[in-house]
């Protein structure tokens, strides 16, 4: 169990996401290979998921389309990384019902708001669902 | 001695069996059931009415008088049926196609359906015919005279010579009338009367041999007897010169009468049914010739060795079995002689009444009715036959005149040789007519005119001499005392025979004109056309023979109606009605004034030409034919026009042929062009994900070095490392892609020089080593056993081996990682394998391993020194390819991948070895 699960492959990446969400006060877990992700995210029940598009090994648009059809995992929270800045990436994840939208580079503040957005309403949700 | 009474009876009733045969012939024709009527046989003894009254009584007297030459008369046919053969063969096509009624027809039809050459032709034919008839008039006369008399000189009681030549012409324009122009329906064969002419051929064929037999076997011993009893009353019996000028002459003259006389003409040509009955007249024609001579001269010299003195011995024929008293071999070798006469005057009065109805009466006809409503329904059909009856009694009535005027004068051969010498004057143009394209109808006309009037000049004016004191002036004095001009010494040549000084000049001016006029006219289209279908009829094969109207196209064509109109006045009711119901023509009130088509009137015309000659169914035709027949040059400018839209559609078809490629090709340029902006895009949008990566990293990092002063001194040390790392990340990055973007366009081309492989490799191992260390990577190294050589840049071989070397040594996750360089020589190529004991490659990359930015290895297995960007194998593979090599993924000793590069050999000498490598993977 943690707050936050990351799916990034690129080992700076993931390592600069790890310290801010860490210092932000969020427990985080990581995933580097796109097939362990949704694994990963039945094992740790996340607070919510910040999925990378270019996974090596299943593609996290693909991962996300799973994702929402699994009744289990249809409501978590999830933030979509790309280095791909094309809005029709943008579109694609929002169709698949993303919750958040950031393209590569980063600002971290960015990261950290959406973040804390996410699992915010996620937090009110459980709230408000009892 | 017979009673005349009885003698003129008898022919009377010959005749009319010659009648009842004849029509019952007709009938069964008629009907279909012609049979025997159109075999060979009757077609063979149908042409001997070659043998006239002249063969049968004066061969005899030609024979008594000028020895051998009788024998010219018979081996003239003879030599053209065999050996000319092929010239009535192609009479005979030519005529069937185009339904030739008269040889006046044949010419005219020749040289372009000429009405004036057809008029000329007939003028001829009727003019040297008449003396003919005269002939036959004259033995039926003297005949009849002769075996009605005691004592073979006397004269019938009662009749004068001219008197009996009348009744006799008379009588026999009777006959002919009724029997050659008995049918309303005009067409131009006549199978009764071939019929007849075929049985009177046999009668006077059996009445000479029977004489013959008589005189030779039953009045004599056999010819030895005959000939030594001729040659004790002091006969020349071996002529010691007989074949001389006159002989030749004879003999060409009646080569030519058999195809010219007019009589010959139409029972050779029109009367033939079938080409192939020519294969058996040609030996069974001079067959019948030679057996009808074979008693000629036994009979000439008893008769001349028995008889009294000044016997015509043009009737030995009839005196000798008289003078024996054997009146009934006497009445049947009458009946011989004149079935040979009859046969002769009916055939002859029926061709040229043929050619003077068709030709001349019906031409005039057509000129002086513009309305031809005018006339009756069988308008036409009775004005031919009304002209054909008339033409028969004028022609018989012109010999009767003939005969009157010559009188007692000549000997039965003379005359017989004028006409012969007449009717030779078609044979120039008959023979251009059949082998000489060139030949133009001025030329016939100016030839045959010519040599026409030199033969009336010089044969046929002088055989009135005898009647006339004016005739027999000219030709002692010549025409106004002018020597040159003698009839029969015409510029001097006056010690020749008078038929051979005839003959030579009539022909030679005749060929001469013909040639000369020839040569300095032009052809007009109609005769042009005519010429090649008469000339090439045999080319052209079965179209000559379909093409009645030859290929002349008519543009225009003429209601069917109108057509019909003409059809009926023409051919008669019936016959109009069954041709338009063949071609299923609608006429009368279901046609409407509908037009027929142009096939149509052409076959209408052929139709017509049949029945009254090829000009005036021209002429006729043109009277309710709208518009022109095409000339030729139309015809001309139609084909160079119809070929000039085929080459025009044949460029056309070029061009869109053309066009289609050009279209194909920039389609296939334009699908090209997609691909490559897809492409482009793609790598714009590798690209910007390859660089956007490190970018993240470093301006991540930045933030938190910026936003973070509570950072620790080894934390702070690691960020600024990850910048560091991820900056030198991305300037790689940059080099490759400038790099690969030279390589593909080859602005950095390099010049390929013999190198050596192996040192190459060395420097890339050393280069790797370190890295190798750094992973404590097993490295091992196998080196090629000889020295090698291969075309290349030692620095992007370098390169090449350093990518796939550092890439191996990256990816490889094994607890005791290894990397195996070996190389080995093959036949033909220099090779290095690569392996390690790694993952190996998965299987869906291995087909993109050489694509831009496809990562190799595992996930979240990059990093390192050589983190797996992409373009590296790319460049490798383009860098090998530049070197002429191939670099492929194969199965190595080791589990893990294996890259083998593939160079080939260079044959050159030791290698210049210059160069270095650099460290990394680019340059």
């Amino acid at each position: 169990m943690c707050d936050v699960l990351i799916a990034e492959d690129e080992p700076t990446i993931l390592e600069t996401l790890s310290f801010l969400l860490g210092r932000a006060g969020w427990s985080v877990a990581s995933v580097t290979d796109g097939a362990a992700v949704l694994d990963m995210v039945r094992r740790t029940r996340p607070g919510m998921l910040v999925l990378d598009v270019m996974l090596p090994g299943r593609s996290g648009l693909d991962i996300l389309r799973s994702l929402r059809t699994d009744p289990e995992q249809a409501d978590m929270p999830v933030l979509i990384l790309t280095a791909r800045g094309q809005s029709h990436d943008r579109q694609l994840a929002l169709d698949l019902k993303a919750d958040g939208f950031i393209s590569k580079p980063f600002a971290n503040d960015d990261v950290v708001d959406e973040v804390q957005r996410l699992l915010g309403q996620r937090a009110a949700r459980i709230a408000a669902s009892g | 001695m017979l009673s005349p009474d009885f003698v003129i009876l008898t022919a009377v009733a010959y005749v009319g069996l010659l009648f009842a045969l004849a029509y019952v012939s007709d009938l069964r024709a008629r009907q279909g059931r012609a049979g025997f009527l159109r075999s060979p046989l009757v077609y063979t003894l149908s042409i001997s009415v070659y043998c006239t009254s002249w063969t049968f009584y004066g061969a005899v007297g030609t024979a008594a008088r000028n020895g051998l030459e009788f024998m010219a008369i018979y081996m003239g046919p003879t030599l053209v049926f065999v050996g000319w053969w092929f010239l009535l063969r192609k009479l005979l096509r030519i005529a069937h196609g185009q339904r030739i009624t008269s040889i006046a027809d044949f010419l005219s039809s020749r040289f372009g359906k000429s009405s004036k050459l057809a008029i000329l032709v007939t003028v001829i034919a009727v003019v040297t015919i008449t003396p003919y008839i005269a002939l036959q008039l004259k033995a039926v006369t003297t005949s009849i005279q002769v075996i009605s008399t005691a004592d073979g000189r006397g004269r019938l009681a009662g009749l004068g010579d001219a008197g009996l030549g009348l009744a006799v012409a008379m009588g026999m324009a009777v006959f002919t009338i009724l029997f050659g122009t008995r049918n309303v329906d005009a067409r131009e064969q006549h199978p009764g009367v071939v019929a007849a002419i075929a049985f009177e051929a046999s009668v006077k064929f059996v009445a000479l041999v029977a004489v013959g037999l008589f005189v030779v076997f039953g009045l004599s011993d056999g010819p030895a007897q005959i000939y030594a009893r001729a040659a004790e009353a002091g006969f020349t019996i071996h002529e010691p010169g007989p074949f001389g000028s006159r002989w030749v002459t004879v003999l060409f003259l009646s080569a030519c009468a058999v195809i010219c006389l007019p009589r010959q003409f139409q029972i050779t040509v029109v009367e033939n049914a079938d080409e192939n009955h020519l294969r058996t007249a040609a030996w069974a024609f001079p067959a019948y010739l030679l057996l009808m001579s074979l008693f000629t001269l036994p009979i000439a010299f008893y008769g001349l060795a028995t008889m009294p003195e000044g016997s015509n011995p043009d009737m030995f024929v009839l005196t000798l079995p008289m003078a024996a008293d054997q009146n009934a071999l006497a009445l049947f070798a009458f009946i011989g002689g004149f079935s040979s006469a009859t046969s002769m005057i009916i055939v002859a009065s029926i061709a040229l009444s043929i050619m003077v109805s068709n030709h001349i009466v019906l031409p005039l006809a057509l000129r002086f009715t513009r309305d031809l409503a005018a006339h009756e329904a069988q308008g036409i059909a009775r004005l031919l036959l009304v002209s054909r009856r008339t033409s028969i009694a004028v022609i018989l009535f012109l010999g009767f005149i003939y005969f009157w005027l010559t009188g007692e004068s000549g000997a039965l051969a003379p005359i017989g040789l004028i006409s012969f010498a007449g009717v030779a004057q078609f044979l120039p143009a008959l023979l251009a007519a059949l082998y000489w394209r060139g030949a133009t109808v001025r030329g016939a006309l100016a030839g045959m005119g010519l040599g026409f009037a030199v033969w009336g000049w010089t044969l046929f004016l002088p055989s009135f001499a005898a009647g006339s004191d004016m005739v027999a002036g000219l030709l002692a004095r010549g025409p106004w005392g002018i020597a040159a001009l003698r009839p029969q010494a015409l510029f001097g040549m006056g010690d020749t025979d008078p038929l051979v000084h005839s003959l030579f000049w009539s022909m030679l001016l005749n060929a001469g004109m013909l040639v000369l006029t020839s040569l300095a006219t032009r052809q007009d289209r109609l005769e042009r056309i005519q010429a090649g279908v008469f000339v090439d009829v045999f080319r052209s094969g079965q179209r000559g023979q379909g093409h009645g109207g030859t290929g002349r196209a008519i543009r225009s064509t003429a209601t069917a109606d109108d057509l019909f109109f003409l059809a009926e006045r023409v051919l008669g009711w019936q016959r109009a009605r069954a041709l338009f119901e063949d071609a299923g023509i609608r006429h009368g009130a279901h046609a409407r004034g509908a037009d027929a088509p142009p096939a149509f009137v052409i076959r209408l015309e052929r139709e017509l030409a049949s029945s009254i000659g090829a000009a005036s169914a021209h002429i006729l035709l043109s009277k309710v034919v709208r518009g022109d027949a095409l000339s030729l040059d139309e015809v001309m400018q139609i084909a160079d026009e119809t070929l000039q839209v085929i080459s025009h559609s044949n460029e056309l078809e070029k061009k869109s042929n053309e066009l289609r490629q050009t279209a194909r090709q920039l389609q296939e340029a334009n699908a090209k062009l997609h691909a490559l902006h897809r492409q482009k895009d793609d790598f714009l949008s590798q690209v910007s994900h390859e660089v956007r990566t490190p970018m993240t990293s470093i301006r991540s990092i930045s933030e938190i070095l910026m936003r973070q002063p509570d950072l620790d001194e080894a934390q702070r040390d690691r960020f600024v490392g990850l910048i560091h790392h991820e900056s030198v990340r991305l300037t790689r990055l940059l080099d490759e892609i400038l790099d690969l973007s030279a390589l593909e366009h080859g602005e950095r081309d390099w010049e390929n020089h013999p190198v050596d492989p192996e040192a190459a490799l060395s420097r890339a191992m050393e280069v790797c080593d370190a890295i190798a260390r750094q992973r404590n990577i097993g490295f091992s190294r196998e080196h090629a056993p000889v020295p090698v050589v291969v075309a290349g840049d030692s620095d992007r071989l370098c390169q090449v081996f350093i990518n796939i070397i550092a890439n191996a040594i990256a990816h490889n996750r094994d607890p005791e990682p290894r990397v195996h360089v070996r190389s080995r020589v093959t036949a033909t190529e220099y090779q290095v394998e690569i392996m390690d004991n790694g993952a190996g490659i998965a299987p869906e990359f291995r087909a993109t391993i050489f694509d831009k930015f496809v990562r190799i290895g595992e996930a979240g297995n990059t990093g390192g020194a050589f983190p797996g960007l992409g373009l590296g194998l790319n460049i490798s593979h383009t860098i090998v390819r530049k070197l002429q090599g191939r670099i492929e993924l194969v199965e190595g000793a080791l589990p893990g991948a294996c890259f083998r590069i593939s160079l080939p050999l260079c044959p050159a000498a030791p290698p210049a070895l210059e160069g270095s490598c650099q460290a990394g993977a680019s340059s």
